[in-house]
């Protein structure tokens, strides 16, 4: 941390999104999504809805999770609409 | 060229404002200031000033938008009174947190209850502790120059704080008197350029202005902003200095009155040091070496200087005008109280709290306390070390 | 250039409200902040906060998840605060020190907008400041730890109006702030949910093409203060809009137009039902609590139709007088 020395005139911070730092991957409790490429539509359904930005989106397709923020809510999994009644997320027990 | 005027204090400040032009002004009217943004409004209608005039809802909001326009990278200043400044309170403490060099003029008045509009200094004392730099003001020419000085120590950048102008209501902010303006160009030359820090509005480069901050950073932070103080009294002289090269009046941390040779002394803050003055003269002529101080920057308090000006006399009368109920003294006295406290030889020093609600300070009042002053000089015999004046019975 | 407002090409664009932040697993708010920044793409924005969750999960110690200029100030006073920032930005154009189009948002809790902050925002809109503001609302003080606010419905449970053996949550009727706002005759209000996203980011693309004072109010789930599953935030805003518990509607230079009408309206239960907040209801003996429920709601959604009506029928008028 810090001392008093290093602190900005008015505690103002200036390096935008310095939040990544922060890793709340560490919050999930006991599930974590699992991506299920072959059912997945790329409706992007999951990358609008995650609270967390924790869906992985490069030139407008899906990406693996980014496990790195996701706190396993599991909203993803909820609003999946998947193929034909298939899931392209579901949530499983984490194994640390 | 200066121009001379007949004006009142608050006619005063607003042509400061109107010759310094910020960018952006909020305000909300309250008595004893609102002629002062009434007079600032008409700049804005008549096209005399650019500044975004914003006619807020409250004085919670006024300072509010101030942190807002300050914040986003520009010039700001505001004005109230009493029950204002009390609706404010809680922004104040932020805009000092966040260090914006935001200019208010506090015309003082007493707070309620009882409802008052006239003048004491218990609003501008109940916020010296918000990390605001008060500078005081006798006259409405003090108030002028205070203003115009004002943007320069607010805007240094070893300081980067907001500064309140106090001056009494009504005596100064209604009255009329002689006044030295200095040319528009004088005064804009002496402001100058404004040079934002960490705008909000460059967008290129986004900050954020607020963040929480817990116990394992707060100590720092809060001990990091303690130490921009001790700039202060260094700047605001620096500044004086300036301004007395441009306008020939001269501005110190106090104003010093016959103190030198004096023996016994009287601290006072703002108008009712003219009167005590005028009282001191006569004193004088009678050859009683009595003298005064008048403290100009009272936050930060220059706790070293005014206690060396003070220290070699035998006693002092601080005045307050404004109560500190239930604390000991009244505010003022504390302060010079903490400012002698570390000599050895030090004065007595006694306690007047006057002129509370607009109530008059007359010289008779002046002239009883020094009386009571040489006795206590020459017998180091106190009647009261707190005493009201000016109150019936 | 517009970027159209499908997720292909706004997936594309940056996310200027990153992760990291510390809002809890399954809100909806950053949700919701993420819609409204994706909408406002094509410019520059500034986003002020009052003190909440939001807030003080966004932006710790030296840890931001915003990638705009943002400012938190105080709690009641964030339209105050971005109203000042607005009038700066004028001043500044107006000078010439800066040419961009810089569009400002206010994003405030309901506390902070319904309760404390009432005030300021009023005046804000009242002053015609050009400026978006948001009320992401859960429907109580979250962030203290559930207590009741002026947006807290009928019978919820809160900590402060808990249901009990006598009192059955909260007495009073929620205030109804969409209408307050559109009473102060600004140029644009709506209510949203972001179940229906496109619905959200078309008023969002909307309010900030329009100059002046614009009020937002999007229904933000929250599942720590509802007793909620962590996943269903979506789930219980589509249930809130198909149940007409949360309109969709906007007020637009007066003219008021639903943008959402469930095919089928669906009866209160199969929202409250899923919620803690509400399972006091279910409670034998309490079934005329959900009835009067089932009828404010009832009552509100006619209204609202038939202002609606108003409105469309004076539209056709026009249209005939200029045929």
């Amino acid at each position: 941390m810090i001392g008093w020395k290093q602190i900005p005139p008015g505690m103002v911070i200036l390096e935008a999104g310095s939040a990544l730092k922060i890793k709340t991957g560490s919050w999930r409790a006991a599930y974590k999504p699992r991506w299920i490429e072959e059912n997945c539509i790329q409706c992007l359904l999951c990358w609008l809805y995650c609270p967390d930005n924790a869906v992985k989106v490069e030139d407008g397709k899906r990406q693996d999770f980014d496990y790195e923020y996701c706190k396993g809510c599991g909203l993803c999994a909820l609003e999946c609409p998947g193929k034909k009644g298939n899931k392209a997320i579901v949530m499983e027990e984490e194994v640390r | 060229m200066t121009q001379i005027v007949a004006a009142t204090g608050n006619e005063a400040v607003a042509n400061a404002l109107r010759q310094v032009e910020p960018d952006v002004c909020a305000a909300y009217p309250i008595t004893p200031q609102t002629e002062l943004m009434q007079r600032f409004s008409s700049f804005v209608s008549d096209g005399k000033v650019k500044t975004e005039l914003i006619l807020v809802e409250s004085e919670h909001s006024a300072l509010s938008a101030c942190i807002g326009a300050a914040a986003a990278g520009g010039r700001v200043a505001t004005a109230t009174s009493s029950q204002g400044l009390a609706l404010m309170w809680e922004m104040l403490y932020i805009a000092s947190g966040f260090r914006l060099p935001i200019v208010m003029a506090v015309v003082n008045r007493a707070l309620s209850s009882p409802i008052n509009i006239h003048c004491d200094h218990s609003d501008a004392m109940g916020a010296r502790d918000s990390g605001w730099i008060q500078l005081w003001s006798e006259n409405a020419q003090e108030a002028y120059d205070n203003t115009i000085q004002a943007f320069r120590v607010a805007e240094h950048m070893d300081i980067r704080l907001p500064v309140m102008i106090c001056y009494d209501g009504f005596i100064i902010s209604h009255s009329i008197e002689r006044i030295e303006y200095l040319d528009d160009d004088v005064v804009k030359n002496f402001v100058g350029e404004y040079k934002p820090l960490y705008p909000l509005l460059d967008v290129d480069n986004p900050k954020s202005y607020g963040p929480l901050i817990l116990p394992d950073l707060y100590m720092e932070v809060r001990r990091a902003h303690a130490e921009v103080y001790k700039n202060v009294a260094k700047v605001v002289l620096e500044v004086a200095e300036e301004f007395k090269k441009t306008s020939g009046r001269s501005y110190g941390l106090f104003e010093s009155y016959r103190l030198d040779d004096a023996e016994i002394g009287i601290v006072i803050l703002n108008s009712a040091a003219g009167t005590t003055k005028d009282v001191i003269d006569e004193y004088r002529d009678k050859g009683v070496k009595i003298g005064l101080l008048k403290p100009r920057l009272f936050r930060p308090f220059p706790y070293e200087e005014i206690g060396k000006a003070l220290k070699h006399l035998k006693a002092v009368c601080v005045f307050d005008r404004a109560d500190a109920f239930g604390g000991s003294f009244g505010p003022l006295y504390l302060d010079i109280a903490t400012s002698l406290y570390h000599y050895r030889k030090k004065p007595v020093l006694i306690n007047k709290i006057y002129g509370l609600g607009g109530r008059d300070y007359m010289p008779e009042h002046a002239e009883a306390v020094i009386e009571e002053l040489i006795k206590i000089a020459k017998t180091g015999r106190v009647r009261s070390y707190k005493e009201y004046i000016g109150v019936r019975e | 250039m517009v970027t159209p407002l499908n997720l292909k090409e706004l997936s594309k664009k940056e996310l200027r409200f990153t992760a990291g932040h510390r809002l809890c697993a399954g809100c909806a708010a950053p949700t919701v902040v993420k819609m409204i920044l994706l909408a406002a793409c094509d410019y520059p924005v500034v986003v002020a906060s009052s003190t909440g969750c939001l807030e003080v999960s966004s932006c710790i110690s030296t840890y931001t998840a915003w990638k705009v200029p943002w400012i938190h100030s105080a709690f009641e006073n964030a339209a105050a605060t971005l109203s000042g920032v607005e009038s700066m930005y004028k001043a500044l154009k107006k000078q010439g020190k800066i040419d961009k189009e810089i569009k400002f948002i206010a994003i405030c809790g309901d506390g902070g907008t319904y309760d404390i902050g009432l005030q300021s925002l009023s005046g804000a809109m009242e002053r015609w400041h050009d400026m978006l503001y948001v009320c992401y609302n859960n429907e109580a003080y979250m962030n203290t730890g559930i207590q009741r606010s002026g947006a807290t419905p009928t019978y919820a449970d809160t900590t402060t109006c808990p249901a009990g053996s006598v009192i059955p949550g909260k007495p009073q009727p929620r205030k109804d702030l969409t209408k307050i706002m559109a009473a102060h005759g600004i140029p644009y209000v709506a209510q949203a949910a972001p179940s229906h996203w496109p619905d959200l980011m078309k008023k969002v693309r909307k309010a900030l093409e329009i100059p002046g004072p614009k009020f937002m109010n999007i229904f933000t789930p929250c599942n720590r203060g509802w007793r909620t599953r962590t996943d269903d935030a979506i789930l219980l805003s589509r249930l809130a809009v198909d149940t007409c518990f949360w309109p969709l509607y906007e007020v637009e230079k007066g003219v008021v137009r639903v943008t959402y009408k469930p095919k089928e309206k669906k009866p209160i239960e199969e929202f409250l039902k899923l919620q803690g907040r509400f399972r006091h209801l279910f409670e034998p003996g309490r079934e005329q609590l959900i009835s009067e429920l089932q009828r404010m709601i009832d009552e509100n959604w006619e209204r609202l139709l038939k202002e609606e009506e108003i409105f469309a029928s004076k539209e056709e008028e026009k249209e005939e007088v200029v045929k």
